[in-house]
């Protein structure tokens, strides 16, 4: 929970003026299993806080791992499950987040899209695969990538980012944090706004209509309209927008897609993470070969839009980008 | 429908708000701006308030735009909107959205209240050449049948998994399109439902050889 929500929590348990400070250290500091671990509180404090609440941490109930060192964590969500990755590489370990249970989003290529929706995830559900993890004091980098849409459950995304940046929270900078989306216009817009965490979104076409066909979401909040937005927005130099690019072979990775690319991005301080694709049942969709990748990067940087390709990590394990599903787990609706 | 607000709101009158099926209804206001079959409103009570998206279920040239909703319990917005009446003020967004009607042939694939944007493109004349297949729980969940019925008999299926009756194909869409007997055209094939309706029919249209650049799928968010 966030600050204000603690302290709206604690009204009428008679706690004194500092004890929400203290708590608050306990919340997120150094990982306690109970209440009564919070022991520069007093008996009768700590008693009235047990009285009413738990501390909602749960642990992993399963965890592979990757020949590269990568594990995929399967935590419990109210009745369904999500799974978080977490990736070391080198100095950097990053922390893949979920924040719904399955996903409304239906991607076509997307293996989460798949089990449909079960459900949104708390704000304390989405916060326990940090908490939780037991690799969670070597993560230097969150990214909001693992099941569901973020923006389609903004308020709860949005308290956990408060949460992780703010100084009586984890205090990490918004500089290591990047949410993803594929355009849900005015939840971006609001996070825009209210949140200095990087942006991260779901183009994988610079042409509508091939987009519509990967994503229908496309139909609702069309890519012009999802750039023009980002456009109106100066990002400065701290915060980094990057669009996500899987490459699909024969589909979307020809010189035609580099040059749509550089118009429509023009005049956007942005870079483009270029995605293996890893390919799911019944998928008609096919990645483009190294050679291929490897072209169209080099195009793409000589256009003058800065392009990385983003390692595949985990894929033995389902962990890699966009295989995560708890399909076979489901168990019903979740809370949110 | 959604819980993601678009743009600004054009506050209109309410003309109708008729209960079709328990928790189903269809809500109509005066057409406040020119649309195209198969475009969504947002809707909300008030300024500020929360908004859904949803498909239009009039044609293009009535005067009036219809809605066709769930009650959904505990929602923000719909179980308020069920209570409105005539005379009422609903809040609307202009017009917007991709996935249009056409002249040209196609099978319309829809489950529960994403029939309506093909109730749209139909009352629009697009029916020609079209086979709708629709989906529902109970024998009421058939919106709109007595149009499409009127020009669209052996054309337009309604599956019903959960009770039998006259006319009724007894099963779910996805059951129906399984059928090895039937055959897929090549035509355009548009799909409106929720997430997993449309990922499960997507993927068996697939695997009975449908290009996916042939499907156009809307998800009701």
């Amino acid at each position: 929970m966030t600050r204000g929500q603690l302290d709206a929590a604690l009204e009428g348990l008679s706690l004194p003026g500092y004890a929400s400070g203290q708590i608050v250290r306990w919340l997120y500091g150094p990982p306690i299993s109970d209440i009564n671990d919070m022991t520069n509180l007093s008996l009768k404090a700590r008693a009235a806080l047990s009285d009413r609440f738990t501390l909602g941490l749960q642990n992993p109930l399963h965890y592979q791992e990757s020949t590269d060192g990568t594990k995929k964590y399967l935590f419990p969500a109210g009745r369904g499950r999500v799974e978080a990755a977490w990736i070391p590489e080198g100095d950097r370990s990053t922390l893949c987040l979920s924040t719904q249970v399955g996903c409304k989003m239906g991607c076509l290529f997307c293996m989460t899209g798949k089990q449909g929706f079960q459900g949104n995830l708390t704000v304390t559900e989405i916060l326990n695969q940090y908490q939780s993890l037991p690799e969670r004091d070597q993560v230097t980098n969150i990214v909001y990538m693992g099941m569901g849409e973020p923006f389609d459950n903004l308020e709860a995304v949005m308290q956990s980012l408060e949460v992780f940046t703010a100084p009586w929270g984890f205090a990490m900078s918004p500089r290591r944090i990047t949410v993803s989306t594929i355009g849900i216009l005015p939840a971006m817009e609001h996070f825009l706004e209210h949140s200095r965490c990087h942006l991260a979104v779901s183009l994988h076409s610079p042409f509508e209509e091939e987009r519509r066909k990967l994503m229908p979401v496309q139909h609702v909040y069309p890519l012009d309209e999802v750039l023009s937005v980002i456009r109106k927005y100066d990002p400065g130099r701290q915060r980094r927008i990057s669009f996500e690019y899987i490459l699909f072979r024969d589909f979307n990775d020809t010189p035609r897609h580099v040059n749509q690319l550089a118009r429509i991005l023009n005049g956007i301080r942005c870079r483009i993470n270029l995605i293996r694709f890893h390919p799911i049942p019944d998928t008609p969709l096919q990645p483009s070969d190294e050679k291929t990748l490897e072209a169209f990067l080099v195009a793409l940087n000589r256009k003058g839009i800065r392009t990385t390709a983003r390692a595949s990590r985990g894929q033995d394990i389902q962990a890699a980008c966009g295989l995560l599903s708890t399909k076979a787990q489901v168990t019903g609706k979740v809370t949110g | 429908m959604s819980d993601l607000s678009r743009g600004d709101l054009t506050a209109v009158t309410v003309t109708g708000n008729q209960e079709l099926a328990p928790n189903v209804r269809v809500i109509s206001f005066p057409r406040h701006q020119p649309f195209r079959a198969g475009q969504t409103v947002s809707l909300a009570l008030e300024p500020g308030g929360p908004q859904r998206i949803y498909s239009i279920a009039s044609g293009e040239h009535e005067k009036e735009i219809r809605i066709l909703y769930d009650v959904r319990h505990g929602g923000k917005v719909t179980p308020h909107m069920s209570r409105l009446s005539s005379g009422d003020t609903l809040f609307v967004s202009s017009p917007s959205g991709t996935f249009l009607g056409t002249p040209e042939p196609a099978w319309w694939i829809a489950a529960g209240t994403g029939v309506a944007p093909f109730a749209s493109m139909f009352l629009s004349g697009m029916h020609q050449g079209k086979v709708l297949i629709h989906g529902g729980k109970h024998r009421q969940s058939f919106y709109f049948s007595g149009h499409f019925l009127s020009l669209m008999e052996g054309r337009y299926i309604r599956c019903c998994s959960r009770e039998t009756g006259e006319g009724l194909w007894p099963g779910r869409v996805t059951a129906y399109l399984a059928r090895p007997e039937l055959i897929l055209p090549e035509v355009k094939y548009y799909l409106c439902g929720s997430t997993e309706m449309v990922v499960e029919t997507r993927d068996l249209l697939i695997r009975r050889g449908v290009p996916f650049a042939r499907i156009l799928a809307e998800i009701y968010f």
